[in-house]
């Protein structure tokens, strides 16, 4: 019988990210599903407001790795941690949210557990009582559904793609699991973060929307020149108005990296497709974009798609997009904004 | 510091403006005409071997290798455009490069080609590569490789790294929200999965590929086969996305209409 081991890090409140309590929901499936063993382990500097998130899950045992050396997304002490869960689990498979925290850690840790690693699932399923799962390939060209026999089988599940579990009952108690540090595995420090200033945060993995700005926002216009200040401030107030998300791609971030005047919020942070990010949201709107294919890749996970661009015969008017308007995005923006107020 | 040993791993993928199909073979799933496909570097590994290069540049003493696996005859092409950027010498393995490949053997056939690099000293290394592929975009390959090497100081999602005075290495990582985690490592051995980083595309220097190419020809002459394959993975299907829409492309409506039709549309739920 298989044994599922759920498998996340806390957040500083002691808490479960979001990604974890939905890697939760589709480990608790899948062990319904396969008849399996359900065992929950967690760690960071603080665990037990975690146990309360576990209630209901129908685990057999919590465990958790408790302590000050894993309050940072380190390395060597994720690992650890990591490691020491599972010998104490001893799962055939392990489920886990894809956090940057865990997708930087648990490969390694498969390997030191002598098992398998799949990451940036979609989807996990039984068929005929064998684990299966799905997973996109050449930056989500293509989809695939896959299984091993080696074991442990470790999972990482990409946010978003699995509803999060929630808590039911009592919380159940947390077995710690003893990890000794040493000086070897603090030589990385965690100092810091770096992030944009609160009201100039501009990738917002939560808004309902999408903006993705291309590069003709910085070319020149129907008077000869460039209007990069006006493109400034009417993608800024759009993003204001609509809580959007900003992306854009790859041709106008690069031209930050070679010294044209550009966008100043802009950075590779920024880039959708295939050297950037895939993110999810339930609408998109592309402006002053082609929708070439190493960008559209990126929007993969968009439902509705909508584009605002002066060429009939862009990307995105070839099945790419829902709606696309032939116009000046540069009106059009000011437009929406003005009705937006 | 007297310099760093900096081990950039990549492969290349197909040019992502090709069409991309997958077919059956013997051994599991490819791509259809595999072989005849244009390619390319693969495209964060090549922003990890220009941040090597940019590094090794401003650190006296350091030296590039690129380590890669792949159909020799194809990595030959590419190395032929790659060779021109930045100083590097190359290790090829010849082997398979595409998607349907397991992580974990082409982290252990990287690990042997690493390990067998003359003079390799772990007080200067420093491996590279990007964090994702453009091809099984696993982020998992370089994680185990680097537990093969006994490195158990790994980054990933990598957009800068800033050597300090004292000799530790100031690195920044991507995490959520568009946010970047800041962590400070006492020096080599480290391995780092890089993301964009912050440098453009190094124009073509011909003296840089002239010197270059001197290693390029006899590193793919005697690059040995590595075994790599897909492992004890079971493909069930693989599958292109059926996503084409039925666009409704608006000519001649009037702008005040289309800003009304995009605000009611991005107000309803």
């Amino acid at each position: 019988m298989d044994t599922i081991l759920f498998l996340s890090h806390t957040e500083q409140d002691g808490k479960l990210p979001r990604a974890g309590l939905e890697a939760l929901g589709a480990a608790k499936e899948l062990a319904q599903a396969l008849k399996a063993t359900l065992v929950a382990g967690v760690f960071g500097k603080v665990t037990q407001p975690a146990a309360a998130q576990l209630a209901g899950t129908g685990a057999a045992r919590a465990l958790a790795v408790t302590g000050a050396d894993f309050a940072d997304a380190r390395y060597a002490t994720d690992a650890a941690a990591a490691e020491a869960l599972s010998r104490a689990a001893a799962p055939t498979i392990v489920i886990a949210p894809g956090t940057s925290r865990l997708s930087r850690v648990l490969p390694a840790v498969a390997h030191r557990l002598g098992g398998r690693v799949d990451t940036h699932a979609t989807a996990v399923a039984a068929k005929d009582g064998a684990p299966t799962l799905t997973r996109w390939f050449y930056r989500q060209r293509m989809e695939a559904t896959l299984k091993r026999t080696e074991r442990p089988w470790v999972v990482l599940i990409d946010g978003g793609c699995h509803a999060a579990v929630v808590p039911d009952g009592g919380a159940p108690a947390l077995e710690e699991v003893p990890v000794a540090i040493g000086d070897a595995q603090r030589r990385t420090r965690v100092t810091g973060f770096k992030a944009p200033r609160s009201d100039a945060q501009t990738i917002r993995p939560d808004a309902k929307i999408l903006f993705v700005a291309g590069a003709g926002w910085t070319k020149k216009q129907a008077d000869g020149k460039p209007h990069v200040e006006e493109a400034e401030k009417l993608i800024l107030g759009f993003l204001g108005a609509t809580k959007a998300s900003l992306g854009s791609s790859k041709s106008l971030v690069d031209l930050s990296g070679e010294g044209n005047a550009v966008l100043t919020f802009m950075s590779h942070l920024n880039q959708i497709g295939q050297t950037g990010a895939t993110p999810r949201h339930p609408k998109g709107l592309a402006t002053c974009c082609h929708g070439e294919e190493p960008h559209v890749v990126g929007w993969r996970f968009i439902n509705e798609r909508r584009a605002v661009n002066l060429d009939p015969n862009c990307g995105w008017a070839r099945g790419k997009a829902d709606v696309v308007y032939v116009a000046d995005a540069f009106e059009v923006v000011a437009k929406v904004n003005a009705l937006l107020k | 510091m007297s310099g760093y040993q900096i081990v950039v791993c990549g492969s290349i993928v197909p040019d992502p403006l090709q069409t991309l199909e997958p077919v059956t073979g013997p051994s599991g799933p490819v791509l259809k005409n595999e072989l005849m496909l244009p390619a390319v570097l693969d495209p964060w590994a090549g922003h990890a071997l220009y941040e090597a290069a940019n590094l090794a540049a401003k650190t006296p003493g350091s030296k590039v290798w690129l380590v890669s696996l792949g159909p020799k005859a194809k990595v030959q092409q590419v190395m032929m455009a790659v060779g021109q950027k930045v100083p590097f010498e190359l290790v090829a393995l010849d082997g398979p490069a595409g998607g349907f490949v397991d992580a974990h053997e082409t982290a252990a056939a990287l690990a042997d080609a690493v390990k067998a690099i003359p003079g390799i000293d772990r007080t200067k290394l420093l491996v590279f590569g990007g964090w994702e592929s453009a091809s099984r975009g696993a982020g998992a390959t370089l994680q185990i490789l680097g537990e093969r090497l006994e490195i158990h100081d790994q980054f990933q999602g990598v957009d800068q790294i800033a050597p300090q005075a004292d000799g530790s290495l100031e690195i920044l990582e991507r995490v959520e929200g568009g946010q970047h985690q800041i962590s400070v490592v006492a020096g080599p051995p480290a391995l780092l999965g890089w993301a964009t980083g912050n440098l453009p595309e190094p124009r073509n220097n011909p003296q840089v590929g002239m010197a270059n190419m001197r290693g390029i020809m006899p590193a793919l002459q005697k690059s040995k086969p590595a075994k790599v394959g897909t492992g004890d993975l079971q493909y069930l299907a693989v599958t292109l996305p059926k996503a084409q829409r039925e666009t409704r492309v608006v000519k001649n409506m009037p702008t005040d209409e289309i800003a009304r039709e995009i605000v009611e549309w991005i107000s309803k739920d």
